[in-house]
């Protein structure tokens, strides 16, 4: 399916309609999703009744939000009001969602249409969504590949062409690096940015829902609709929301790019290593400069991570205990059993080890030595942003620091899928944007990512820079 | 000799605030509403829901250490207390632990003893915010023991509560009481609770331990949980005290232990052992960020607290008012709105003791009697003042103005109104008297007699018959006055 802003266009010129549009985003989900099992559930009932609504309301002449009548895919830890959540996870196998999320309300104002809700590693917690409990999603452009994670069925839905936008959510990378995997753009907003209210917590301070596209311009334009303050979230904050889509199609010169040592070395892929070689010089052709800048702490980042995210998630998951909602082992013999077999069973593998690192990090003798240790080297970790972002305007790296692998690998080996986020999990941490797009193709004909970080709600720019990557890479 | 053990004591009391809605969601925090009706995806503990904290709650939890003189902290943190339980629906509590909205403050008790009484000082470590949890109701038994399933209502979960700390300050059972009675008058007062234990407004844990008396040491301590009345706050206490005392004299050692008090009884029974602790895994809650107050705000609610209950105790004892009727005046609000109303409208020393008397007494027994409150009143306020200036010029004598009382209760009239159609007040003119007077007396000469030759008692009857003329409205001084004074000139 073509990108957002054209589809937008042709239906404001009434070329197409809203129900042509859905019925296209079905029928492609039909023939392709069989092989790339993005979609977890389809809410075509619903879908082509709102289809159906802006038709009308176009033909009466009425003037629509620019992205009304445009179906949308949702990852399925955003809670879609009378259809099932279930984050791929047995445990809200069942769980029909009682409201609406607040991005959700948000698209639905603005006309979207969600077309399904899409797979994902279990309660977001993965890098290659193998670890949905309900079943694997292939890369659209590779078969035989693992599309990325978690929000690796909002990657590969776009990817595929079965609809031009989806709404992914970010924790470490799980916009960022199946857009990489998958070939197309997905960015993780600013902290505060966006909403959390109706986003399945996995762990709260790093959480982000941000846009997945075909093109820049649609993921600008997707955030302009997601993008505000909501009194419903504690953590979202009071500024301003420019109109993104005014980053497309500026000029990067004067633009100061920095580019971490770190991520330039030899544990980056070679094939890796030249396309974003090859990026840089193009942005320099364009007027940008760029230096290498020094960043002390990108190796703790992991760590850090891997200590808040779990810790955060021990207490998130709590709630799942099969008392009110979702998963229940019946017949348990008393109120532990009921508790140990209910999460036992509901729980799949990845989440579970998170589970007991979280717990065990947050113990009564424990904690001083890693949580708190963990909270001291975030805060350097936004120091040595703000250092870097006093000489340069974006920093840019790869997205992921290898190419994407073969469905079934990494997956007896944590370690080695956890270091997939290396890259990614910065932004995370210092809460800031930063987005992923298609930079190049390995000599297999797999997409590689280039990701640009910016200054703390400076999607402008962060945008603007993709921009002139992305436009080189799809001419 | 045996050993003296003192008994070393510390409280901690949590008191639901009196918002309308509950802590971090928009839910109605009424009590007694069909369960699971006051509830939404926040205080449920729904997939995706967020805290957003109310902002009464954080002033009335200012107001709380404003009135206990803490020191109100201008950064608190909320965290999350992890545990699983059914009434608890995200499977953390969240509340504040390491950095918590008041620090050191104190409260001044008057405690009674054998030689009246005597003033104590107990340090408060500190007031936190935190959040109810809801409550299990157990199927086919009181208890869980014995009870074949059990129901969860969440209405009262996330209801928001101060946790208020005492220093290990308090040296006895009536000390204990003291304290906790201080207590919820002072948060009643400041607003802050309603402070009605048997809706759970306010509930005590008791932590207790003994030492040999001159030992700085603190024993091992227990903690008795949930004490929702002054009396099994004192008799829990007391059943502890004599518990350890038996341990430790049989040569034997307390074991710090978590107990439940059971009414019905009066005894403690064990909850659970140290080894069976929670670690409840603080960490500060990452979907809400750091409280922040600023000193504006918080001068800002300085400004609009009330007089405390000891202020006002003093000022009472100034007005010349006794124990009974500053005990009475204090113990309701409504009654005690009532009077400063009445003392504003007329502050006048002597009026306002016949006030308090008659507030204390005849009126507040005609309230009690109808089951009804102070807080609207049958007999307005102007009329209830009409009745005292009526007392005070002479116009009804004290009698007269109970049985005024009671019409005016009865039927809401003004007291002028119920003297008019009952034919006017007291007479205390002597001229229209010395007639009624002179006339008793010639009716009754040998009642006069009797008098003349020392029997003075037997003036009584002349003056019932005085009274009994005038319908009651004699003055009765003036009337044995007169009586005395004619039988002299006779």
């Amino acid at each position: 399916m073509a990108d957002a802003l054209s589809l937008a266009k042709s239906l404001k010129n009434r070329e197409v309609t809203s129900v042509s549009l859905v019925e296209q985003a079905y029928q492609a989900i039909a023939e392709t999703d069989g092989d790339i099992k993005a979609y977890l559930t389809l809410t075509k009932e619903s879908a082509m009744a709102q289809a159906q609504s802006i038709d009308k309301r176009l033909d009466q002449g009425e003037e629509l939000p620019l992205l009304a009548g445009i179906p949308i895919g949702i990852k399925d830890n955003i809670l879609l009001k009378g259809f099932k959540t279930t984050c791929a996870s047995k445990m809200l196998e069942n769980f029909v969602a009682p409201y609406d999320a607040t991005v959700i309300e948000k698209i639905n104002a603005q006309g979207l249409i969600p077309v399904g809700k899409l797979n994902m590693d279990e309660f977001a917690m993965g890098s290659s969504t193998q670890f949905s409990a309900f079943q694997v999603t292939r890369n659209p452009r590779n078969l035989d590949y693992v599309p990325g994670g978690s929000s690796g069925g909002s990657a590969a839905t776009v990817s595929a062409n079965q609809v031009p936008l989806s709404l992914g959510s970010d924790t470490g990378g799980s916009i960022r690096q199946p857009a990489s995997f998958c070939g197309i753009v997905g960015l993780k907003p600013t902290y505060g940015r966006v909403s959390r209210y109706g986003l399945v917590s996995f762990a709260s301070s790093l959480d982000q829902i941000g846009p997945m596209a075909t093109t820049v311009g649609g993921a600008a334009a997707l955030l302009n609709v997601i993008s505000g303050f909501d009194s419903k979230d504690s953590t979202s904050e009071q500024v301003e929301v420019p109109d993104f889509t005014q980053a497309i199609g500026q000029s990067v010169s004067g633009k100061r790019i920095g580019v971490p040592k770190v991520l330039m070395g030899d544990a980056v892929d070679p094939q890796i290593r030249k396309a974003i070689d090859a990026t840089l010089a193009d942005l320099v052709a364009k007027g940008a400069t760029w230096e290498v800048v020094d960043f002390g702490c990108m190796d703790e980042a992991l760590s850090v991570y891997y200590i808040l995210a779990p810790a955060e998630a021990s207490s998130n998951l709590e709630r799942y205990d099969g008392v009110r909602y979702g998963h229940r082992k019946p017949d348990a013999a008393n109120l532990n059993d009921m508790y140990t077999r209910t999460r036992g069973e509901g729980f799949g593998p990845e989440v579970k080890r998170r589970i007991i690192l979280g717990t065990y990090v947050l113990s009564s003798g424990y904690y001083d030595a890693y949580y708190l240790k963990a909270q001291k080297v975030r805060s350097l970790v936004i120091k040595a942003y703000q250092k870097a972002f006093e000489s340069v305007d974006v920093i840019l790296s790869p997205t992921v620091p290898s190419l994407p692998f073969k469905l079934g690998e990494n997956l007896e080996d944590p370690i080695a899928m956890y270091l997939q986020d290396i890259a990614t999990i910065p932004a995370n941490l210092a809460g800031l944007p930063a987005i992923s797009v298609p930079c190049g193709t390995s000599s297999e004909g797999l997409p590689i990512g280039v990701q640009i970080t910016g200054k703390a709600f400076d999607e402008m720019t962060v945008l603007s820079v993709a921009d002139a990557i992305h436009v080189k890479e799809t001419l | 000799m045996a050993t003296q053990y003192e008994v070393v004591i510390g409280i901690e009391v949590h008191a639901q605030l009196s918002t309308k809605t509950k802590l971090f969601c928009g839910c109605s925090t009424a009590f007694g509403s069909k369960p699971n009706t006051n509830v939404c995806p926040v205080c449920l503990g729904m997939p995706g829901a967020l805290p957003v904290l109310n902002e009464d709650s954080v002033e009335l939890a200012i107001r709380s250490g404003l009135a206990m003189n803490c020191d109100i902290q201008e950064m608190s943190v909320f965290a999350r207390k992890n545990y699983f339980y059914p009434d608890l629906p995200k499977g953390y509590q969240i509340s504040q632990f390491e950095l918590p909205i008041c620090l050191g403050g104190s409260l001044a008790i008057t405690v009674p003893n054998a030689d009246g009484s005597y003033e104590k000082t107990i340090g408060i470590t500190r007031i936190h915010m935190e959040e109810d949890a809801g409550k299990l109701i157990h199927q086919g038994a009181d208890a869980i023991a014995g009870s074949d399933s059990s129901l969860a209502d969440l209405n009262r979960a996330c209801t928001p509560l101060i946790e208020i700390v005492s220093e290990p300050d308090i040296r006895s059972a009536a000390e204990a009481r003291a304290y906790m009675e201080t207590l919820a008058m002072i948060v009643k007062y400041s607003g802050v609770c309603d402070a009605n234990m048997e809706k759970g407004n306010l509930r005590a844990d008791a932590n207790v331990s003994l030492r040999p008396v001159g030992q700085e040491e603190f024993g091992t301590r227990t903690e008795t949980k949930n004490l929702n009345s002054f009396r099994s706050l004192e008799r829990a206490i007391l059943y502890e005290i004599q518990r350890q005392t038996h341990v430790l004299e049989s040569g034997g050692t307390i074991r710090q232990q978590t107990l439940n008090y059971d009414d019905s009884t009066g005894k403690t029974s064990v909850l659970r052992d140290k080894e069976d602790a929670h670690d409840y895994r603080y960490f500060p809650d990452p979907d809400l960020k750091p409280l922040m107050v600023t000193q504006e705000q918080i001068s800002a609610i300085r400004d609009t607290l009330p007089e405390l209950p000891r202020a006002k105790e003093a000022r009472y004892v100034d007005y010349g008012l006794n124990d009974q009727e500053i005990k009475v005046l204090l113990a309701d609000l409504d009654l005690n709105a009532y009077f400063e109303n009445c003392v504003k409208a007329v502050p006048n020393a002597e009026s306002i003791k016949e006030m308090a008397k008659w507030l204390v007494g005849d009126f507040s027994a005609l309230v009690n009697a109808a089951g009804g409150s102070f807080d609207t009143p049958v007999i307005k306020q102007d009329a209830f003042l009409e009745l005292i200036v009526l007392l005070k010029d002479g116009t009804l004598s004290g009698k007269m103005a109970k049985g005024i009382l009671e019409k005016m209760y009865q039927t809401g009239k003004t007291p002028k109104a119920l003297l008019e159609s009952s034919g006017g007040g007291q007479i205390s003119d002597t001229s229209e008297l010395d007639g009624i007077v002179a006339q008793i007396l010639s009716a009754n000469m040998d009642v006069v007699a009797k008098v003349q030759g020392g029997k003075t008692k037997s003036a009584d009857f002349l003056m019932g018959q005085v009274m009994k003329e005038t319908r009651g409205r004699a003055k009765p001084d003036l009337v044995k006055q007169l009586i005395m004074d004619q039988i002299a000139a006779l």
